[in-house]
């Protein structure tokens, strides 16, 4: 089975975000970047099924060559190659069309894609990308077992969660569930001396145009002050919610 | 020329959100000088959608669309836009819909932008603004292409309710095999409990509650207020409670009405995740907790004492109330 990967140069969880250029771009200043968290969840069960059933993992990103470290920790995680869309990834619509050309190319058979990335949550990448290229698509995908050309994958939906069986290609959106928290690997040195070696190659983007345009960023107006309420006068917080927020 | 809006359902009813939908339709309707049309799927009685603005309702009654299939209700969607010259489609925030959204914007070659939360600055050149970094920030996006497909943040815009009767039309579009590659085997979904993606009311409990064995407490306080459960990243990784309940940035995202923490200190990726609910309570017995700082209302005080006490105090409310 080969499996492609596709991976979001992402902002840290924890980072404080800050824009530059008059709001018109994210300033990168003092921010560290990590693999979008729910491409790595798709990654480790992209590794487990290398390690359980014999499979071949690439990973691939759109992205400048800042990006390549990110890829580097995908290598020495245990993927096998990597491959860099040398672009900006400026659209969900344009990376789904770079990405289009790398399925078809290498002939994959499963492509696993974060069900968004935590910086735009364009959430668009991995169901444009099933239909740029004819495969199945299971988003919010949280259980994937696969026999022969047959999948069998659990999907979470609103207030729980469906089974469904589909055939090879298939493009799913991961997520948490996948794998759990405690299955996510550090990289080893082992790996990352490994991952120097292994094949990391850029390829030229394919002509697409792009169908939005982030033109600026706003952060959400400062909050005002907290409201506390003694913990001997808990009906002062019910009478608050009732009468001043009007939620109960 | 129409705007296009898809109204999700269940069991032949509509859902909560198929009338946000469409109450927000109608606005950007009236700034395009245009009318709502909505595709309802299997739904017994359409007449709803009257109230919420909608002008026509393409009515869709097929036995294999009972369980939502991705590639075929986005046939269906992408059919009835061109069918009604759609330039400006809209769907809501549910799994299924962000599910089906970019599927259908290949179908419709339109450019796609999620988690709106307001109507359009303009409409020409057409933008709106979203949520983006998780809640962080806000993002206006320009749609360039010739259809604009949105996907409506959950909550974000609430009811409208305007005089007017919808026309219902049947509506068959065509089926055909390859929609059906995706089979559903089984469904999971505990009925009668009110699910984190539909609450109005989301309680919220995290560390400071000690142990999964202390979780009576919250579960009391949610049933009171009608509310769902949920809980932090750690309160999950330790698995005191299913990952499901997870809540924050790489778990469930919530925008109910009300969301009340107890015993969650508000690390920035939980805050990222609940900060689209529109009024946040936190109980925790630490002054110093992040959420204080993120919260509307706040008891620094012992869970143990508050919560039970809080319970009380709303059951008398309720009876007052009822």
């Amino acid at each position: 089975m080969k499996i492609l990967v596709c991976i979001s140069h992402v902002p840290d969880t924890t980072s404080k975000i800050n824009f530059t250029e008059d709001n018109t771009k994210f300033d990168t200043n003092g921010v560290q970047f990590v693999i979008n968290p729910n491409d790595e969840f798709g990654l480790t069960r992209a590794i487990w099924f290398k390690e359980k059933q014999g499979a071949s993992v690439t990973v691939v990103n759109v992205g400048g060559s800042e990006t390549e470290p990110t890829l580097r920790k995908a290598l020495a995680i245990g993927a096998d190659e990597a491959i860099r869309v040398n672009a900006e990834a400026t659209d969900g619509f344009f990376v789904a069309k770079q990405l289009a050309k790398v399925v078809e190319d290498g002939d994959f058979d499963l492509i696993i894609a974060g069900r968004e990335s935590i910086d735009y949550n364009g959430g668009m990448v991995p169901g444009m990308l099933a239909s740029l290229t004819n495969a199945n698509f299971i988003n919010t995908c949280i259980g994937l077992e696969v026999n022969g050309d047959t999948a069998t994958a659990t999907r979470e939906i609103d207030g729980g969660k469906e089974t469904l069986k589909t055939s090879l290609p298939l493009v799913i959106g991961a997520q948490k569930g996948l794998v759990e928290e405690s299955d996510l690997r550090i990289p080893n040195m082992r790996g990352i001396m490994m991952a120097r070696k292994k094949q990391l190659t850029v390829l030229e983007p394919v002509e697409a145009n792009q169908e939005t345009k982030a033109v600026q960023f706003e952060k959400p107006a400062p909050k005002g002050e907290v409201k506390l309420i003694s913990p001997d006068n808990v009906d002062e917080l019910v009478n608050l919610l009732h009468n001043e927020a009007k939620v109960i | 020329m129409s705007v296009l809006i898809y109204t999700e359902s269940e069991n032949g009813k509509f859902k909560k959100i198929a009338f946000e939908t469409a109450s927000y339709a109608k606005e950007v309707a009236e700034k395009l000088g245009s009318t709502v049309t909505a595709v309802a799927i299997n739904v017994d009685d359409t007449s709803e959608l009257s109230k919420y603005g909608v002008d026509k309702v393409l009515s869709v009654k097929n036995e294999k669309l009972s369980n939502f299939n991705v590639k075929a209700y986005a046939d269906v969607l992408q059919q009835a836009a061109t069918k009604e010259e759609a330039k400006v489609v809209i769907l809501n925030s549910s799994a299924n819909d962000k599910y089906l959204a970019p599927v259908l914007a290949i179908s419709l070659n339109a450019g796609y932008a999620s988690n709106v939360v307001a109507l359009p600055e303009s409409t020409s050149p057409f933008k709106v603004k979203r949520t983006a970094f998780t809640n962080k920030a806000f993002n206006i996006t320009e749609i360039t292409s010739d259809i604009k497909l949105i996907g409506l943040a959950k909550n974000s815009f609430g009811l409208k309710e305007h005089e007017g009767a919808a026309t219902v039309d049947a509506f068959d579009p065509t089926l055909n095999e390859d929609d059906f590659s995706i089979n559903v085997e089984a469904v999971d979904k505990a009925t009668g409990k009110v699910t984190i993606a539909d609450a109005e009311i989301v309680v919220s409990g995290g560390r400071g509650l000690k142990g999964p064995e202390n979780w009576g407490m919250i579960e009391d306080l949610a049933e009171v207020l009608g509310a769902a459960t949920a809980c932090s990243k750690p309160v999950s990784d330790m698995g005191w409670r299913p990952h499901e309940e997870h809540v924050g940035q790489t778990g469930k995202p919530v925008a109910s009405n009300l969301y009340i923490a107890v015993g969650i200190s508000g690390a920035i990726q939980h805050l990222a995740g609940i900060n689209a609910s529109k009024v946040k309570v936190v109980i925790n017995n630490d002054p110093e907790a992040p959420f204080f700082k993120a919260a509307d209302y706040g008891i620094v005080g012992d869970a143990f004492e508050v919560v039970p006490e809080l319970i009380e105090k709303l059951k008398e409310f309720k009876a007052n109330n009822a």
